[in-house]
């Protein structure tokens, strides 16, 4: 069964170019973009590995990963963090908070497949 | 000409006495008055062969023969020996504790004086290049936290930085991706045509907020470094507060962006100034200075106001009033919150106090003023007089004590003997040549003074 992969972005170009790229790697990629409503769509889909933005509208990626830590049936899902700002503090923030890995932007494109497969054990329809 | 003759026309500039050392001042004062180094030696009871290594700063002075050289030139022993070599020396040990470890030269710390007073203009030089390199450090500091904390930086360098990558794993896609359907390259070469001018309006947007916004220049010095930047360029004075006009007005004239922290600290500054200026005009306060001197409890007594404000005022008084007056004023951590400098006492607010400094002590004895004699290390160090007071800032209630703060008033002390010995303390511990200091926070740079005349614990 092919593994899902939710994007929580508000950059519709990357969503797009992550899209590909993981879609092309035999993962089925779902998107969200922004804040709001990313719960409702986290609880939805159970996706396999979640990539999520640390700067969004409405809410922060913190916040979010704080609520699915939170949350016993979500709380195990391995998320991978993006963030424009690589500092320490945003790693360590991140870190505190549960992220399974943190990524900062720019990322190029064997980066993020390399942490994909990494996380959530390679795409299930390969 | 001999290269050691600093007092000699070419070498010391009109003007320069009030920055040279003890021995420069003297040579200066002799040749002002015609008077050979034999005769001045006479004068004073030591040998010209003696006098000579004074007078090019090789051998300290003080006490006794300074006060016979002062007789013999007819100047007061202030005039001499008083003035700002305490803190060239400081600032030249600070320089000397910046040096790079291992460098092959070390500086020399037991020649600092003999350097300061045969080179005074170099001396400067490297104090002032110090300084220069203290402040960009500190604005790069302040950077660093505004690129942290700035929202609005935050949110345009994520902008572009987002931008960045989706051309990056876009472009990526484009090149790397062999045999990519025609409907897809449209769709990413389009994506990059409207990244690409995304990109380049919000690099615009962000070198316009760096060049334009409330952010450059003056703003990425911290907000007390503002404070400072703006009393030491008044002088601590303000005359139109003096004569009752409107703080908000000496605000507005000052330029500083509404909405800093410098705006607010410089609000509450000349809202202070202001009050005080109010509670004790400037005229009250010089009638009494005629009558009384500048004796802070006895102006305090008669005036009928508390000694802090004294305190306040007098640092605010024209130096023909009330005579050179430093103030430096602390909150209950002990974090220095304003800091009005007196020649010939270091003070620096960036590494921390001296912990022995009669200010801290202020605070836990709010109704009693301290009055004591301070001396910094240095065989030219000459003491100040340090009187000390603490006043509320804000009152306390239920489970919340008052909140203090402490003010130490810095005056020049008398040369004279005095049966007391000056309280030995320094200016930061890192700078302090006081080994043994039970106050110590962490280990000097220096060696321990050689001489036998030097301060001890």
């Amino acid at each position: 069964m092919t593994k899902q992969v939710l994007l929580i972005e508000d950059e519709p170009n990357i969503i797009e170019a992550i899209s590909f790229i993981l879609s092309r790697d035999g993962w089925q990629v779902r998107s969200h973009t922004g804040g709001a409503g990313a719960m409702e769509m986290v609880r939805a889909r159970r996706a396999d590995l979640i990539i999520l933005d640390v700067m969004l509208p409405h809410r922060s990626g913190f916040e979010i990963l704080a609520d699915i830590r939170a949350d016993p049936e979500l709380g195990a899902t391995p998320v991978l963090m993006l963030t424009a700002r690589g500092q320490r503090k945003d790693r360590e923030m991140a870190e505190r908070a549960g992220a399974s890995r943190f990524m900062a932007k720019p990322f190029s494109n064997a980066e993020m497949l390399e942490a994909v497969r990494a996380l959530a054990g390679g795409a299930g329809g390969l | 000409m001999n290269r050691n003759d600093i007092g000699s026309a070419g070498a010391t500039k009109p003007g320069a006495i009030a920055g040279a050392i003890t021995g420069t001042r003297i040579r200066e004062r002799r040749l002002e008055r015609g008077l050979a180094q034999g005769a001045l030696a006479r004068q004073a009871g030591i040998s010209p062969s003696y006098l000579n290594l004074i007078e090019h700063n090789r051998r300290r002075i003080g006490g006794a023969i300074l006060l016979r050289i002062a007789a013999a030139l007819g100047v007061e022993p202030q005039a001499l020996a008083y003035g700002g070599e305490a803190a060239l020396i400081d600032g030249l040990r600070e320089a000397a504790a910046d040096a790079p470890a291992g460098a092959d030269a070390a500086p020399e710390l037991d020649r600092i004086e003999e350097f300061a007073g045969r080179f005074p203009g170099w001396a400067h030089l490297a104090v002032a290049t110090l300084r220069r390199a203290q402040g960009e450090a500190r604005r790069a500091d302040a950077l660093t936290d505004r690129l942290a904390h700035d929202p609005h930086l935050a949110a345009s360098l994520h902008e572009v930085l987002s931008v960045v990558t989706a051309i990056r794993s876009t472009a990526s896609i484009l090149t790397d991706t062999a045999g990519l359907e025609p409907e897809w390259q449209a769709r990413f070469h389009r994506n990059l045509g409207e990244d690409s001018q995304r990109l380049a309006a919000g690099a615009e947007r962000l070198v316009s907020y760096l060049d334009d916004g409330p952010g450059t220049g003056r703003d990425i010095l911290s907000p007390q470094d503002e404070l400072d930047r703006f009393l030491d360029g008044h002088g601590h004075r303000f005359d139109v507060l003096e004569q009752g006009g409107d703080p908000g007005e000496v605000l507005k004239r000052a330029g500083v962006p509404s909405g800093t922290g410098a705006h607010v600290l410089i609000a509450a500054a000349l809202e202070c100034y202001a009050l005080d200026a109010r509670m004790l005009p400037e005229a009250a306060l010089s009638a009494a200075i005629a009558r009384l001197g500048t004796a802070p409890l006895a102006l305090a007594q008669d005036l009928g106001v508390p000694v802090p404000l004294i305190f306040r005022r007098l640092a605010a008084m024209p130096e023909d009033v009330a005579g050179p007056v430093g103030l430096v004023s602390a909150d209950a951590s002990g974090a220095i919150l304003g800091l009005k400098p007196l020649p010939g006492f270091a003070m620096m607010r960036l590494a921390g106090a001296c912990p022995l400094w009669p200010l801290f002590r202020a605070g836990a004895q709010p109704g009693m003023a301290l009055r004591q004699r301070l001396v910094q290390p240095g065989r030219d160090a000459r003491p100040v007089l340090a009187l000390t007071a603490a006043e509320e800032a804000a009152p306390g209630g239920f489970n919340m004590p008052p909140l203090m703060r402490s003010y130490m008033l810095l005056l020049p002390a008398p040369v004279e003997a005095s049966p007391e010995a000056p309280l030995p303390v320094g200016n930061s511990c890192r700078i302090c040549p006081r080994h043994a200091c039970t106050a110590r926070r962490e280990p000097s740079i220096l060696p321990e003074p050689m001489t036998p005349d030097a301060p001890s614990f």
